[in-house]
């Protein structure tokens, strides 16, 4: 089972990752998303794997498992809603303004074009 | 008074300059006399404890396991130094008060006085060296602000930032120098490092702290070579010169040396380093100090040579020395200070204080001249001024001292530096006050008021009086010696004296007074030949190393921060897992400990499910509908494993924000394109994907190395599994979590995402008002359904609507003891609403909402609140829950929380939050001239015909 859960967790983070190594917006936000998910997954795995224990108090039961990751992963999942959420508005917004959801605007600003002001002019 | 108020009272004073600048300049320098009154106050009344020779102590353990305590202590030599930053502190405030014009900000100005004069109390009162690094840093902030308080002068910002830079590199050294004292000490606290000579002169650690020490030291004292700041920082009012630049600021470095002396000191290494150092600025700074035409440049490299001078003395190593450093640094604060203060006055009344351009100004400034002149003989080392006393003892004490091998050569070079000091003297007079009236100032010079003239008069008094009856500054000297030896040394049986007698030192002190006297007289020509080959100016140098510098970081800068996102992410993603592999192959593990699960096939089927979503998804991510749809398919898996694996309110929650995030992205992709053109090339695919497989990878070992083996500690749940029901009052333990143990992350966390949906509201009214709108109405409209809002629907979600809401309250209510509770209710609730809104059209909805969003939102939090601040009337912390059981016939008994108000609270907040961001979405898409009915269904076979195809 932990073999599943490994690979599994494997398995988005690399989707994930090469979701935001894509040029638009709208795979960058799902690529946040899959890594998201690992992450929730991961934090959960955290307090390891159990079958049949939940964390809910029962007469007679000694076993459950870990609840604090669970509570934890509880409102991460909820915030990362909230994230999205904000992460896509600002694309949408970006794409409505310039008609345009390229990620880099990378024809804005050249290389090097953050070059430092010269000695005199730096105080200012 | 408490040493915690005496070091706290500035900090808290420094609000008052500010709020008082409303009430004129009066009140504003008013409120920072008499916040700095009441601390010289303070202080003073520990003068008899400090007379009797104890050491006051107030103690606050803050952080103990990492030896940062809150700890202060007063002995001499902190007494001493504060009462000089406090009352020069005053003469200074009271100068500044008529110095600064009235478009200067006064408020500004004393709250960074005082600022910096907390700072400085800091540190000579601080038992515990990490606390005196922390005052130290904000001694280098402090005096930024204020050299660079003229922010429209160039070369204020400039010197600013070269001070900044110097003395804060020199910080960063005094750290580790610092912490590698404490580490041999065994404590950071000085009362403990101080008994600890031999051990520490014996480490191994010796050398690089005491080279690390004095790093930081000399950069703050302004010693060769990083001397070249201080003459910079005179771009700052001349107020500032006088307290930071002469009194206080750059004696920070002499006092750190003094109160480490006597475990640092009387080694090798000590003695050439400081003493070498100390003599060659002495020496260097004189000579530059006469050929300045600046006033406070001639001062500022004046005391450059001063702080030489003592230095040299520290180093010596001997009980003499420090006895006549000590001496001299009264003496030197209190000349200089006044000279400073004559400068600004004949700055401010001149409008120039280039030497060139005054002179002959005895007659038309006469108070002025006497002051000048008075500290200034006193400077140059004549008899009757205090300056003479220390200078005759210094001279002495270099007679003694021998540095490689060759005695003459101290003696020699200290005559040299008394030399040109008498010479610079004699010229501050000379230029400025003597000499014929000029018609060409650029302003008619006069005498200032007495608010100007009375700070450094006063100070004269003390030159002189010290200067004629040195035996009344004589058990103070002692008893601040008497600190600075500690137990290493004996105090010297010597006395303060005006006549030492015919010896070598007097015939030294002659030869300097009547050089000083030829070489004035021959200045003219000598000054044109050091501006032909006078040495290169260090700004020029400075400027060059810090040029450097930029050039590489803006490389850097470019070929890592292109702003490309991208490429942060790949540099990102490249590097975690290069440390992770690095961490991997250098560490060790231990063997697994826990016995895999068996893996089931359902387990399998779903994690198989995974695996196709998400190759698909990579696959096709292009299409952006199919994409969405094979997201959500991942998460529904996620879903169903956290159910299996015993995560009943995970799987709940993960469930129902798989929905709304499926509807949030559905809305978005209404604006967005509905396809990825393919970008990438193939090379860069690969590339890509090599990263991201590495990631995966490495992410897939991490957590499987962790899966197999138990946690290294007993983990902190079995606490909140054996207190969930006592303690909390419920039987499901995330909830109990949620709610009670960690109340206050979740109380965080509903404000994180109230914030977030306000945000998206924000953002919408602002895409609203600007352009897009139009863009929006102009939208090209692909195909659209041809019944929007179809009838069975509309049906179908109203009948639903009672059930779902049902269903919430049933999970909220049984949150408490059964998988459930607010977040999750919220979520229910709120996606039972925004059927609504899809099935029925944005209009029909809306006028059917009777409470605004954020409203709901700010209920929540404040629900949550005020059931926290609740806990208090029953005598608990803030959050911590009651909880009681209850009976009304006919029902069973029933139990009641206060945990249910604050989940009432994070409730709200979550269905507020989600209908928020849904509806800005919505609102941006009914501004696109989208058609919305006023009406729930198109079709409508009960509506009348005629107002039907008035609403089609």
């Amino acid at each position: 089972m932990e073999i599943l859960i490994a690979s599994a967790v494997g398995i988005l983070t690399a989707a994930g990752i090469y979701l935001i190594l894509r040029k638009r917006t709208f795979p960058v936000i799902l690529g946040t998303a899959f890594i998201s998910y690992a992450v929730n997954v991961f934090l959960f795995a955290s307090g390891r794997l159990a079958v049949n224990q939940p964390p809910v108090l029962q007469k007679g039961v000694e076993l459950y498992s870990d609840p604090l990751p669970q509570a934890l992963v509880l409102t991460a999942i909820v915030i990362a809603f909230g994230m999205t959420a904000v992460v896509v508005m600002i694309g949408v917004g970006a794409y409505l303004s310039s008609q345009d959801d390229h990620i880099d605007d990378l024809d804005e600003v050249p290389p090097g074009a953050a070059v430092a002001p010269k000695e005199e002019g730096a105080g200012s | 008074m408490s040493l915690f108020l005496i070091v706290a009272l500035p900090f808290i004073g420094a609000l008052l300059p500010g709020l008082m600048y409303q009430a004129g300049r009066q009140a504003c320098a008013m409120a920072t006399f008499l916040v700095t009154l009441t601390a010289f106050i303070g202080l003073m009344t520990h003068l008899p404890a400090v007379l009797a020779g104890e050491v006051v102590q107030a103690r606050v353990d803050w952080i103990p396991s990492l030896g940062l305590n809150a700890n202060f202590f007063i002995d001499g030599l902190g007494f001493f130094f504060a009462a000089l930053i406090l009352g020069i502190g005053l003469l200074i405030i009271t100068y500044g008060r008529f110095y600064l014009s009235r478009e200067d900000n006064m408020g500004e100005f004393f709250t960074y006085l005082l600022l910096f004069q907390g700072a400085m109390v800091g540190i000579v009162l601080s038992d515990n060296i990490l606390m005196l690094l922390i005052f130290w840093e904000l001694t280098s902030l402090s005096s930024f602000l204020l050299i660079g308080y003229w922010k429209h002068l160039e070369e204020g910002r400039q010197g600013a930032r070269m001070a900044l830079t110097v003395t804060g590199m020199g910080g960063l050294a005094l750290i580790g120098g610092m912490v590698l004292l404490g580490n041999i000490a065994g404590s950071y606290d000085l009362t403990v490092i101080l008994e600890n000579r031999e051990v520490i002169q014996e480490s191994p650690m010796y050398l690089p702290a005491l080279i690390l020490i004095l790093l930081g030291c000399f950069t703050k004292s302004a010693q060769f070579p990083f001397h070249f700041w201080l003459p910079h920082a005179m771009a700052a009012p001349t107020p500032v010169s006088a307290y930071l630049h002469s009194a206080t600021m750059v004696k920070a470095g002499i006092f750190l040396m003094a109160r480490v002396w006597p475990v640092m000191s009387g080694t090798e290494a000590w003695f050439y380093l400081v003493t070498g150092a100390g003599l060659i600025t002495m020496v260097i700074a004189a000579i530059i100090a006469l050929f300045k035409s600046d006033l406070k440049g001639l001062l500022a490299f004046s005391t450059v040579s001063h702080l030489g001078l003592i230095t040299m003395l520290l180093g010596t190593g001997t009980a003499y020395g420090a006895l006549v450093a000590v001496f001299h640094i009264l003496n030197h604060a209190t000349f200089k200070a006044a000279l400073f203060m004559s400068a600004g006055i004949v700055d401010h009344e001149a409008k120039t204080r280039d030497i060139t351009r005054l002179g002959g100004l005895r007659s038309l400034m006469p108070i002025t001249f006497v002051i000048a002149t008075i500290a200034a003989l006193s400077m140059a080392g004549i008899p009757l001024f205090n300056g003479f006393i220390s200078k005759e003892m210094m001279l002495k004490e270099t007679t003694k001292t021998v540095l490689f091998d060759m005695p003459m050569l101290v003696p020699v070079l200290a005559t040299i530096g008394a030399l040109f000091s008498a010479a610079y003297s004699f010229r501050f007079i000379g230029h400025t006050f003597l000499g014929p009236v000029r018609d060409d100032y650029p302003a008619k010079p006069h005498d200032p008021g007495v608010g100007m003239w009375g700070p450094p008069a006063l100070l004269c008094v003390l030159v002189v009086g010290i200067g004629v009856a040195p035996f009344l500054a004589e058990p103070l000297v002692f008893l601040v010696t008497e600190a600075v030896l500690g137990n290493a040394a004996e105090l010297p049986d010597e006395h303060l004296k005006i006549w030492h007698g015919v010896n070598a030192a007097l015939y030294m002190s002659i030869i300097a007074v009547a050089g000083g006297l030829i070489l004035l007289a021959a200045f003219n020509p000598m000054a044109r030949s050091w501006a032909a080959a006078g040495p290169p100016a260090a700004k020029g140098i400075f400027d060059a190393i810090i040029n450097a510098f930029v050039s590489v970081a803006t490389v850097i800068t470019a070929r890592l921060h292109d702003g490309a996102l991208t490429r942060y992410a790949a540099i990102f993603g490249v590097t975690v897992v290069a440390l992770g592999v690095h961490a991997y192959f250098t560490g060790s593990t231990t063997a697994p400990t826990r016995d895999m699960l068996p893996m089931q096939p359902v387990a399998i089927v779903a994690w198989l499910l995974l695996l196709i979503a998400t190759c698909m998804l990579l696959v096709y991510h292009n299409q952006r509908y199919l994409a969405l749809v094979l997201t959500s398919v991942v998460g529904l898996v996620i879903a169903m494993g956290f159910a299996y694996l015993s995560a009943p309110d995970l799987a709940l929650t993960q469930i129902s924000v798989e929905v709304v995030t499926a509807i949030l992205l559905l809305l978005a992709l209404n604006f967005l394109p509905r396809e990825t053109p393919i970008e990438s090339s193939a090379l860069r695919r690969t590339r890509d994907g090599v990263i991201a497989g590495a990631a995966g990878l490495a992410a897939a070992g991490l957590i499987y190395s962790m899966l197999i083996r138990d946690a290294v500690g007993v983990p902190i749940s079995e606490y909140h599994l054996a207190n969930s029901k006592p303690g909390g009052g419920g039987t499901n333990v995330v909830n109990v979590i949620l709610v009670d143990f960690r109340g206050f992350d979740t109380f965080g966390e509903i404000i994180v995402l109230g914030i977030a949906a306000v945000i998206i509201y924000a953002l919408t009214e602002t895409l609203l008002s600007s352009n897009v709108r139009a863009r929006l109405l102009n939208r090209p409209m692909g195909n659209k359904a041809g019944d929007a809002h179809p009838l069975m629907m509309v049906v179908m979600t109203r009948v639903m609507m009672p059930i779902v809401l049902m269903v919430g309250v049933y999970i909220f209510l049984r949150g408490h003891n059964e998988p459930g509770g607010g977040f999750i209710s919220g979520l229910v609730v709120a996606i039972a609403l925004v059927v609504q809104y899809m099935a029925s059209g944005f209009d029909w909805a809306e006028k059917r909402q009777r409470y605004p969003y954020h409203g709901i939102i700010g209920a929540g939090v404040l629900i949550a609140g005020l059931t926290g601040i609740g806990a208090f009337f029953f005598d608990t912390e803030f959050l911590a829950s009651s909880f009681g059981y209850f009976t009304i016939p006919p029902f069973e008994e029933f139990e009641l929380a206060t945990a249910l108000g604050f989940d009432l609270g994070v409730f709200l907040c979550v269905v507020g939050a989600v209908l928020l961001s849904l509806e800005s979405f919505s609102r941006l898409g009914r501004r696109s001239g989208e058609q919305s009915s006023e009406y729930a269904m198109d079709i409508d076979p009960s509506r009348e015909p005629e107002s039907e195809e008035k609403g089609g």
